[in-house]
């Protein structure tokens, strides 16, 4: 085993033997789940606080049934109609938290940077569950766990990450850990959506989605954000679903036996057909649900680990007398 | 009262030269160049360290009115002094912004606290809202050097031309932060790799010229006195050279930040290293620094923005942005000298001569006659920069930890002196 990160901040910082270390934990709580009785008493006693300064309702469920399995005491903080509202600052709500003595803080920010920011004001391990449009590595994880299972690999294979790139931390993160394992990457999108600079970053850029996907492995479509745009990156939604919305038609372009992801919500008939999201040979997107879970379980597990490992050794110092 | 500098290295940015000698003073005035030693004259043995002319800083931000807590006319003096800086050029975008004679008035008597020379910009627009233009004659009449909204753009572009032909009847001189308000709006960075990774809000290096692009349009029009305050990006470069060609009265300045440090600077979202406009690409910078050795960029500035440690403690793109510069102007100059990018001369033309003569101020200058606002550094003394030791109120700089060299020995305005 390698990880041995005080927090998960970003697929940025880890490297591919992180990540496999990572993913064949979480491969364990994949079966664990599957049981009647899902629990395990690795978090007991430990405290997990859910931050979400952002909407969300399936990865803080997912965080929260993670840490339930568990063992660990959750507490969900709806950030939005807290302190924050009265004026309180950033780190001001970390210091009030950490007086609290939580193990685990789980935290989504709608500015980038915003969580390695509270990290380093707090004594306890961090997960990044999304900031602004910089990472998200919790999805980017489970998307590798997902394809590894279904593809058998994590390499060499053609991944298609498709949509609105710009606004998305999820294709961030998902570019980063898919380039550390050595697959190849292309991003489909409108130039509006697509940000500045990607090519130097070692993937192939295409506006025309039919040749983006040609021979892919793994399509990756990704939720058009309407939320964080204001206004004037696409002309209709129709046009959009026209041109890079994914159909049976454009489908058939990739490997007979390419699958289909999406990190969720989908906006069905603005990026995706329906009948693709639910085709079962095809789309992975309940698998990926799945594995969200798993995935958060051995994140969690991991960095409680090294939580007690560097308490212990912090206690094993000087001592009292020292 | 005379003063005798022995032994100096003396920087001459009219004469463009570096050379040992020494330098008389009398009567707060430099009264001669290798002369003799006048009886009772207090003899400064300068061990052939540089004494150059002070700084001319142009675009200061000081806190008062409304942020003193940040900085005021005293503390931003104390620091002035030891950054060498002899002369700030006050920035008016305070809160409220100077913009009636009456604020005018009021930080020129505050001013009386610095130990340094200060004069005053004034805003362009009232509260600096782009609506209504302030009374530019009155202001002049007062002492104001010079009109600017700082960086809000007058996004009104009949209105900015009324300003320009109405500061063009009195010869009064207009700054502009050249930046398309539309397209930079919500940046905190530009443009690029290093943005898209780290997904902040970002703007294109495009902004600056089209913002360039229609002021000169408008001082064409107009035929008004011009000065960019901050060129930070190569594209722009044509523009000036064109407007210059044709004949308009228009210069150009930088900050010392854009031609030390780059985007990449900001790593894991430093707020020290925000600024606007955002830190630019390595090509960037490296233009605007041959900029300045070839007079295409006239002045270098500290652009001296003191921010207190709560505006900086946020997330990166919504931190406050600017840093505070006047004790690090000297040393971060230092190392474009070290790195054999521009000679002293040349820095001290950009730092000192052009901006006080664009002014109309007598100062920048080693002649008979000039004031003796003189700075007296070690260019290779080396330091560690510690933030808490600066004498500004904030301590926002993005030098801190950084290994530097060039310290101040000493400062002198009108021959007293201030500083060592």
């Amino acid at each position: 085993m390698t990880f041995r990160a005080r927090h998960l901040l970003g697929i940025e910082h880890l490297n591919p033997q992180d990540i496999t270390t990572l993913l064949d934990l979480s491969e364990n709580y994949v079966q664990l789940n599957q049981r009647t009785v899902k629990h395990s008493d690795t978090l007991a006693g430990m405290t997990q606080i859910n931050m979400f300064f952002e909407n969300s309702t399936r990865t803080q469920s997912s965080f929260e049934l993670a840490g339930k399995r568990l063992g660990a005491d959750v507490m969900n903080m709806s950030m939005q109609t807290s302190s924050v509202k009265k004026g309180e600052t950033l780190i001001d709500t970390a210091l009030t938290l950490n007086a609290m003595h939580p193990d685990l803080l789980i935290v989504r920010h709608p500015h980038s940077g915003a969580v390695n920011l509270l990290a380093e004001k707090v004594n306890c391990a961090v997960i990044n569950a999304g900031d602004g449009r910089h990472e998200h590595p919790t999805q980017a994880l489970l998307d590798a766990l997902t394809i590894r299972r279904s593809k058998g690999r994590l390499h060499r294979l053609t991944v298609a990450i498709c949509g609105d790139i710009a606004h998305s931390r999820v294709a961030r993160s998902n570019l980063i850990l898919l380039g550390k394992m050595e697959n190849r990457l292309r991003l489909i999108g409108p130039r509006t959506l697509m940000p500045a600079g990607v090519a130097d970053l070692g993937c192939e850029v295409y506006e025309d989605m039919r040749e983006g996907l040609r021979d892919a492995d793994v399509v990756m479509m990704l939720r058009l954000q309407r939320e964080r745009m204001d206004g004037g990156f696409i002309p209709s939604e129709r046009e959009y679903f026209h041109r890079w919305g994914l159909d049976a038609e454009k489908l058939a372009l990739a490997k007979p036996d390419a699958i289909v992801m999406h990190p969720g919500p989908m906006n069905r008939g603005v990026e995706i057909d329906g009948t693709i999201a639910d085709d079962i040979n095809r789309s992975v997107i309940q698998d990926q649900v799945e594995m969200g879970v798993a995935v958060r379980m051995a994140a969690m597990d991991l960095l409680a680990q090294n939580l007690r490992a560097e308490r212990g050794r912090a206690l094993a110092g000087p001592g009292l007398w020292g | 009262m005379i003063l005798h500098f022995t032994n100096a290295r003396l920087i001459d940015p009219e004469a463009q030269t570096d050379s040992l000698g020494s330098l008389t003073v009398e009567n707060g005035q430099i009264a001669s160049r290798d002369g003799d030693i006048a009886k009772g004259a207090e003899i400064i043995d300068c061990a052939g360290k540089c004494l150059a002319p002070g700084i001319v800083d142009w675009g200061v931000k000081i806190g008062e009115p409304g942020e003193r807590h940040k900085e005021s006319f005293r503390s931003a003096g104390l620091a002035a002094a030891a950054g060498g800086v002899t002369t700030m050029i006050v920035r008016p975008d305070t809160l409220p912004p100077i913009d009636t004679p009456e604020d005018l008035e009021f930080v020129t008597r505050r001013a009386a606290d610095a130990p340094v020379n200060i004069r005053h910009m004034a805003a362009l627009t009232k509260a600096r809202e782009g609506r209504e233009m302030v009374e530019i004659g009155f202001l002049t009449d007062l002492g104001a050097v010079a009109f600017t909204d700082g960086v809000r753009v007058v996004a009104d572009s009949k209105l900015l031309g009324r300003c320009m032909s109405y500061a063009k009847g009195l010869g009064a001189l207009i700054v502009g932060h050249p930046q398309d308000p539309g397209l930079s709006k919500g940046a905190a960075a530009t443009s690029g790799k290093f943005a898209s990774l780290y997904g902040i809000p970002a703007v294109s290096p495009m902004a600056e010229v089209m913002g360039l692009d229609r002021d000169l349009a408008l001082v064409a029009m107009t035929g008004c006195r011009w000065h960019a305050d901050q060129i930070t990006v190569a594209a722009a470069l044509p523009a000036l050279r064109r407007a210059r060609a044709s004949g308009l009265d228009v210069t150009a300045g930088t900050s010392i930040h854009h031609l030390t440090l780059n985007e990449f600077d900001v790593g894991d979202y430093r707020t020290f290293f925000r600024f606007t406009p955002p830190l630019r690409s390595e090509d960037d910078r490296l233009a605007m620094v041959q900029a300045v050795a070839d007079g295409e960029i006239d002045v270098i500035a500290s652009f001296h923005t003191p921010q207190d440690e709560e505006s900086k403690r946020l997330p990166f793109e919504v931190a406050a942005p600017g840093a505070v510069g006047l004790q690090t102007l000297l040393p971060a100059a230092m190392r474009l000298y070290h790195a054999g990018a521009l000679t002293l001369p040349e820095l001290w033309r950009a730092m000192s001569l052009n901006p006080a003569a664009r002014l109309g101020l007598p100062a920048g200058r080693l002649a008979e006659g000039a004031p003796a606002d003189l700075v007296l550094f070690d260019p290779d003394a080396p330091f560690v920069m510690d933030r808490f030791g600066l004498l500004s109120k904030s301590k926002n700089t993005p030098f801190d930890g950084a290994r530097m060299q060039g310290k101040v020995m000493g400062s002198w305005v009108a021959g007293k002196r201030v500083f060592g």
